[in-house]
């Protein structure tokens, strides 16, 4: 437990706040630390920071959106029990079980630009006259309106995986729904509508705001899906590639940590607003 | 006389509604696995020739992707069936030391009661949240500090660590559902503690230990960022995920890729169907504490 969490926490600061590179590492522990602030204020007037903190932002509260969504209404729409229902939620958990490099090559195959299916369909039955590169464009007109195409895709795919374990979660809680209280309301007068809105939904509430939080910090910090999608082409430069690239592309530790700690800093900073946010609501009502 | 339409039964369009919901989610989230599927047993060629063609004709129908993924390159192959048996070394050894670990640690969270007994279990919970990306760096450092970069080894050791929060979170659920009572029982009829925990814990939490078992395992076995980070220089030690897309920077023919996918998919699905049930329980239980 020690070697694994809190060793490398005080590790991210030691180098964060020093000049450390890759060809360093033999050397290190055996000099003094120069600390210094240098990584920091080059991260911070780094346009691309920025930009990659903009992107980030974008993509996790869009995944988070798509994500919690379609989990539930899958939830709802499989709560009355029907024959097959067992199967049909089990086929629907696949692409969350899905290895992520396995996802990555299937739907690169179906958006590649020469033999994809999405392409070859589009260019045969929707009259499209070139093929789209779905994942290296940073921007694509629709109808006139720019929209980033490529961080679109990426947004799907990570819904398209991710989904299924909102649709659970959402699943288990809708198993402690008592019925009572439903039949209560229907022999009112109450329709369907209104049961799910008024007598479910409050309930679910609780579940929901967890996974859009697990859901939130997840996707902040998600590189395996943008790396291998795209690489960080078409703008899709998000914060996790970032520290990626400082490390191993410029061989700069010191760098890297800076940015992984700032992105940490940010991230913790987003849930102390949403904790005081929700605790407000909670005192209001 | 006409049944009565009970007051919770759907109205028809409702029904239809749903229908059409549960169809489509199925063709998006099933769709594209059975695309995958489906080109993986077709030539290149004919893909390229016919993309939309998406059933092969009998004659058409294609293994040799799978053979020619799996054969070593001296055999004329892309070295797959080496990957996924580095892969099989790792993520078993991970799930043996992980589940020990995780065991006497989740017994802890969930019973001992110790000093700071809170603030380790906000620690846990703390390294479950907190960026992996972020203590990357710092792993990164150690093991190349300690000669272990480029060794299955070092990876083992990564995968260990980041997999024992997971499964001490959701082992401990297991744990606290049992009933107290009968471990009292026990330690008053005379067992030692690791008698007690051998003979009687474990027998009733094996569901759980089972479930987090297999959930460690497709983690491990998932895993691509740090297989990238320790071993992208020496091609004999890839893993499978690592090896596909390694592969994918090459010219091998997207059929080849497609039939390793597959092939490292199989397992984890077969796993997870076994399982699904004590699985799901222990991903969902405690959702809401």
């Amino acid at each position: 437990m020690l070697f694994a969490s809190i060793l490398p926490l005080i590790l991210v600061f030691v180098f964060a706040f020093s000049e450390v590179r890759l060809v360093d590492i033999p050397r290190l522990g055996t000099e003094p630390i120069d600390w210094t602030l240098d990584n920091f204020t080059r991260a911070l007037n780094n346009p691309s920071f920025w930009q990659a903190l903009g992107t980030t932002l974008l993509y996790s509260t869009l995944t988070m959106i798509g994500s919690v969504g379609v989990g539930l209404v899958l939830a709802l729409a499989l709560r009355r029990p029907f024959r097959g229902r067992g199967l049909v939620r089990a086929l629907l958990l696949v692409p969350f079980v899905l290895p992520v490099i396995a996802a990555v090559t299937i739907w690169q195959t179906m958006l590649n630009p020469q033999y994809g299916l999405v392409n070859t369909f589009g260019r045969e039955f929707l009259g499209w006259e070139t093929a789209v590169g779905f994942l290296n464009t940073t921007s694509y007109e629709v109808w006139g309106i720019p929209i980033p195409l490529s961080l679109l895709v990426v947004v799907l795919f990570e819904i398209w995986t991710s989904a299924p374990l909102s649709f659970l979660f959402i699943t288990a809680r809708l198993q402690g729904v008592a019925p009572g209280i439903e039949e209560a309301a229907a022999l009112d007068g109450a329709n369907g509508a209104q049961i799910v809105t008024r007598i479910v939904m409050p309930q679910l509430k609780g579940v929901i705001l967890l996974l859009c939080l697990l859901r939130f910090i997840w996707s902040f910090q998600s590189f395996n899906e943008v790396y291998l999608l795209t690489e960080g082409a078409g703008g899709t430069q998000v914060m996790a590639l970032k520290v990626y690239t400082e490390l191993i592309t410029r061989a700069d530790i010191g760098s890297a940590a800076a940015y992984g700690l700032l992105m940490s800093v940010i991230l913790v900073a987003l849930l102390a607003v949403y904790v005081a946010l929700s605790r407000r609501k909670v005192d209001v009502e | 006389m006409s049944r009565r339409r009970s007051a919770l039964a759907p109205r028809p369009a409702a029904r239809v509604g749903r229908f059409i919901i549960v169809a489509l989610a199925l063709v998006i989230s099933i769709g594209p696995v059975l695309y995958g599927v489906l080109l993986s047993l077709r030539p290149y060629s004919a893909i390229v020739r016919a993309p939309l063609d998406l059933f092969p004709s009998l004659d058409e129908i294609d293994l040799s992707a799978y053979t020619t993924a799996m054969l070593d390159e001296s055999q004329g192959g892309f070295g797959l069936g080496r990957f996924v048996l580095n892969s099989l070394i790792v993520a078993f050894g991970t799930v043996v030391l992980s589940i020990v670990v995780s065991i006497l640690g989740a017994y802890a969270a969930a019973r001992l009661r110790y000093r700071g007994r809170g603030g380790v279990n906000a620690v846990i919970l703390g390294v479950y949240l907190f960026p992996g990306i972020v203590l990357a760096v710092p792993l990164f450092v150690l093991l190349a500090r300690a000669g272990l970069t480029g060794s299955l080894v070092g990876l083992f050791f990564v995968y260990v660590a980041i997999t024992v929060p997971v499964s001490i979170y959701m082992m401990r659920n297991y744990f606290l559902a049992l009933p107290e009572s009968v471990e009292e029982a026990a330690i008053i009829d005379g067992a030692s503690m690791p008698q007690m925990l051998r003979s009687v814990v474990l027998p009733i939490a094996l569901p759980g230990i089972v479930a987090t078992a297999i959930y460690v395992f497709m983690i491990a076995w998932n895993e691509y960022f740090y297989a990238l980070l320790f071993l992208v220089q020496d091609r004999a030690l890839w893993t499978a995920p690592l090896g596909i897309s390694q592969l994918s920077d090459f010219n091998v023919p997207v059929t080849v890729l497609l039939a390793g996918s597959i092939a490292i998919t199989v397992p984890v699905v077969v796993l997870f169907f076994f399982a699904q049930r004590y699985l799901v329980d222990g991903l969902t239980s405690g959702a809401e504490k």
